[in-house]
């Protein structure tokens, strides 16, 4: 069985010549990014805002939806919003964060449950309070934050502190342009796309480590050769690894997207973006980083020493 | 690289065996399994509320009402333990947390001498109060801090223990019922038909009296403003059967008796309606008894939740410690009734913070998308190694199979809680994992094109391979971490599979591949390797 190699010889793609066209592009991303974010805002699924949310089914016909807004609009709920949901007879209701705290949330569950009746079925019901809301928004700001200061923790002692630079900046690069998408095209943001976005940076920086693995290992074998050729000379090498890997993940992405069902949705988008830029950053924006920051060359020899016993030990 | 010594052959193989041993009953149905003989593991990994249906709630000890009343209740007895003392005030009043209230002639009292003596009249009124008296004769009655702290952890507790009680007795099966935080409730209940009969069950007080009826004065004269002292106005449980009852009562605020002396209470038919019947402990009897003796003819309230059920008049002293409560009940909310007496009324009111409900078709539709999507990703997968890396590529999928088996192992031993977003986190890992594979493989490859034998290759591509695949893990691991710590519900489950799943996959990517690759050689001793 002959296998489909690749790339049967070491590319050699002038990533170096074609990095500030990158930076550029990246800093446009992050611009529109944080523009959208902080002009337009995330559209704030229930878990951050608190609120109603209902997923109904009639149990008859498809559903009416002109029917069912006009019920729901005469109770005065406030915003409110209905669309259709997978199949024709699914529903999904949110009602805005009612006034009066936690308590009225429950009441206007109950609402619309009367003003429905009994051709539509609950199959879903989610109801967050304001103070859970500002709880879970906190707790994720901070989970976010706290796994990008650990995995440069982790890279700085791992590596030299310019790599950890290097490879925080690239991820928060990742990370601000996934919140970028969900802002610009107002995709509900939810608890399993802050869970996304945290297995983005871990999936990006994991991307990067591989790199800078392999731009170390060069440092060590080649002392004298000019610090681009060599960034280039890594990246190239590693370069089927990186587009192999990325294609296995977004394969398992892709089939959560299609075949994972609505609720996986936001999550898997977030994935699969995420997975693309953070290829695209590795490339891009982490290695030729490395070229502004340049770590010490030479210094290395210890910590590569100690890298090979360990290697040594395990295998 | 070439050798392996036996015992890790040995403990490979077994952890492998263990891995397909303990995820083969997840495969199962729940009634196979019971028919297998009792040795075979049948334990299956638990799943979510989302994936099997069932009710989440986080509910919030509203301890601030309950001190509000406790406080109410300080004023009431202040004014008469003030008025017996013959000392003259203003402003008696609840403000936030304490009561405040100004002793009128407080030059006088303290001329007399008798600073002292007030400050125990307030002290005497609750041990755990503690009064200031300031120069000007501005008095403040606050809780400390410890009988606030003591009074909080013991609120939080008997609500924990009446939910159950109450959860109980709704005949829920495999509640989680735990303290979250200081003054929050985590009740899970899976697979219930009826979340919101629950919900309704678990909202109420239930805080039952019974107390005398003033019949001197009319609802409505009370409403303008001539409320007798000591009596309160309430309003009756909304009635549509009898629209002639009146809509609110004055009734005494003093307590005939409570319903915490009750020990029993049931629901019954009297004259073909639905009615409660309860029963007295024998203080509550004895109580009771004095209490209608001294009242015949005139009317009781018997109040729940500040609402009047009903008020019948004592028409003979009730002397055996048993009664009939009757009001306008169906069967259902008799039934709801005598169930919550009997489990008691909540120290304090619970408010719901959060609330997810999944219907269990739904529950049962996501089992079946998570399922496909992983078992589609998963086969994706294969096929591609297979395309990219042929013989080894083989080898790759063997060890995501033995991958997957034990992960789902771990997961089931663990006694983890498979969710929605833990199988997207399954998909995920099985993507992930090949990449320790395709890193080792593209290391051997390249040493390979730099013309190293082929077993010097193959050495150099796992040794070298194994610091980077170390290293990626780790991040992912710490993102795992973080999520599991801070996140809440579904996000832990995939927390937990995502952190599993890195783990299981270094091993099997690792050693399951190795140790494939070198029973193939050893076997077949190629001359190339088919990479």
């Amino acid at each position: 069985m002959r296998p489909l190699v690749f790339l049967r010889k070491t590319p050699s793609i002038d990533f170096m010549r074609l990095h500030k066209a990158g930076f550029a592009f990246s800093l446009l991303l992050t611009v529109l990014s944080v523009g959208a974010f902080l002009s337009i805002g995330l559209n704030y699924g229930i878990d951050f805002v608190g609120g109603v949310l209902i997923e109904a089914r009639s149990t008859g016909a498809p559903a009416d939806l002109a029917d069912m807004r006009q019920k729901i609009d005469a109770l005065h709920l406030g915003e409110s919003s209905l669309q259709g949901f997978g199949s024709p007879n699914d529903v999904l209701i949110r009602l805005a964060r009612q006034p009066g705290g936690d308590a009225a949330q429950e009441k206007s569950v109950n609402a619309v449950r009367a003003a429905l009746g009994t051709a539509v079925e609950f199959r879903r019901v989610e109801v967050v309070g304001p103070k859970v809301g500002e709880e879970l928004i906190r707790a994720g700001v901070l989970a976010t934050i706290l796994a990008l200061l650990a995995i440069a923790a982790y890279v700085w002692f791992r590596f030299e502190w310019q790599f950890g630079i290097g490879a925080m900046i690239s991820t928060m690069h990742d990370v601000i342009t996934t919140v970028g998408l969900f802002a610009i095209f107002q995709l509900e943001f939810n608890l399993t796309t802050l869970a996304a976005i945290l297995t983005v940076a871990g999936y990006s920086i994991n991307d990067t480590v591989v790199i800078y693995d392999r731009v170390r290992e060069t440092m060590r074998k080649y002392k004298t050769m000019e610090f681009k050729q060599l960034i280039n000379l890594s990246l190239n090498e590693t370069l089927s690894r990186t587009i192999l890997t990325v294609m296995t993940v977004a394969l398992a992405v892709l089939s959560l997207l299609v075949f994972g069902g609505e609720v996986l949705r936001g999550f898997s988008i977030a994935m699969l973006w995420g997975v693309v830029i953070g290829t695209y950053s590795s490339l891009f924006i982490a290695a030729p980083l490395l070229y502004y920051i340049r770590p010490k060359r030479g210094g290395e020899v210890k910590k590569a020493a100690d890298a090979g016993i360990v290697a040594e030990r395990v295998s | 690289m070439l050798h392996f010594q036996t015992w890790k052959i040995a403990i490979i193989v077994l952890v492998c065996a263990f891995g397909v041993i303990f995820s083969v009953p997840n495969l199962i149905p729940a009634s196979t399994l019971e028919a297998l003989p009792g040795f075979l593991p049948k334990r299956q990994v638990s799943l979510g509320l989302d994936l099997r249906g069932g009710s989440h709630l986080l509910l919030e000890v509203d301890f601030g009402a309950a001190l509000k009343e406790r406080l109410n209740n300080v004023i009431d007895s202040a004014r008469t333990a003030l008025r017996n003392a013959r000392i003259g005030y203003t402003g008696l009043n609840v403000e936030g947390d304490k009561v405040v209230l100004a002793l009128r002639d407080f030059d006088q009292i303290k001329g007399q001498g008798r600073v002292e003596e007030v400050e125990k009249l307030f002290r005497d009124l609750d041990p755990d109060l503690v009064p200031t008296i300031g120069s000007d004769g501005q008095v403040t009655l606050r809780y400390s801090d410890i009988a606030m702290t003591a009074r909080r952890k013991a609120a939080v507790d008997q609500s924990i223990e009446i939910i159950r009680r109450r959860v109980d007795e709704t005949g829920t099966k495999e509640p989680t019922i735990q303290r979250q935080g200081e003054d929050r409730i985590l009740v899970q209940l899976p697979g219930i038909d009826n979340p919101e009969h629950v919900k309704q069950l678990l909202g109420r007080t239930a805080k039952m009296t019974f107390q005398l009826v003033d019949t001197s004065v009319l609802p409505e004269e009370a409403q303008r403003g001539r409320l007798p002292p000591g009596d309160e106005i309430l309003p009756a449980e909304s009635d549509a059967r009898r629209p002639g009852l009146p809509q609110n009562y004055v009734v005494r605020k003093r307590v005939m008796v409570s319903g915490d002396t009750l020990v029993d209470a049931q629901p019954t038919f009297q004259n073909n309606e639905p009615v409660v019947s309860f029963k007295f402990d024998s203080v509550g009897g004895r109580r009771f008894g004095d209490a209608t003796k001294e009242n015949v003819g005139k009317p009781f309230a018997i109040v729940l939740d500040n609402k009047v059920i009903s008020a019948p008049v004592i028409r003979e002293p009730i002397l055996g410690g048993s009664g009939i409560i009757s009001g306008s009940f169906t069967a259902q909310s008799a039934t709801d009734l005598a169930l919550l007496l009997r489990a008691g009324a909540l120290p304090a009111p619970l408010i719901i913070l959060e609330e997810r409900t999944v219907g269990p078709d739904l529950g049962a539709d996501s089992i079946k998308a998570g399922t496909t999507a992983c078992i589609v990703g998963v086969v994706l997968v294969i096929i591609f190694m297979v395309v990219f890396y042929g013989l080894f590529g083989i080898f790759a999928d063997i060890a995501l199979f033995f991958n997957m088996a034990i992960m789902i192992g771990c997961l089931t031993l663990l006694g983890a809680t498979l969710t929605l977003p833990g199988i997207a986190g399954i998909a995920l890992t099985m993507g992930m994992a090949v990449d320790a594979n395709v890193l080792i493989y593209e290391r051997i490859r390249e040493e390979m094109r730099s013309g190293r034998s082929m077993l010097s290759s193959l050495d150099a591509g796992f040794k070298r391979a194994f610091g980077t695949i170390l290293d990626s893990h780790v991040t992912t691991l710490v993102a795992g971490a973080l999520l599991y710590e801070l996140g809440s519900g579904p996000v832990k489950g995939f927390a937990v599979t995502l952190s599993i799943g890195v783990l299981t996959s270094l091993f099997s990517a690792i050693l399951v591949t190795r140790l494939q690759i070198v029973s193939w050689l050893h076997r077949f001793r190629p001359k190339i390797i088919p990479l």
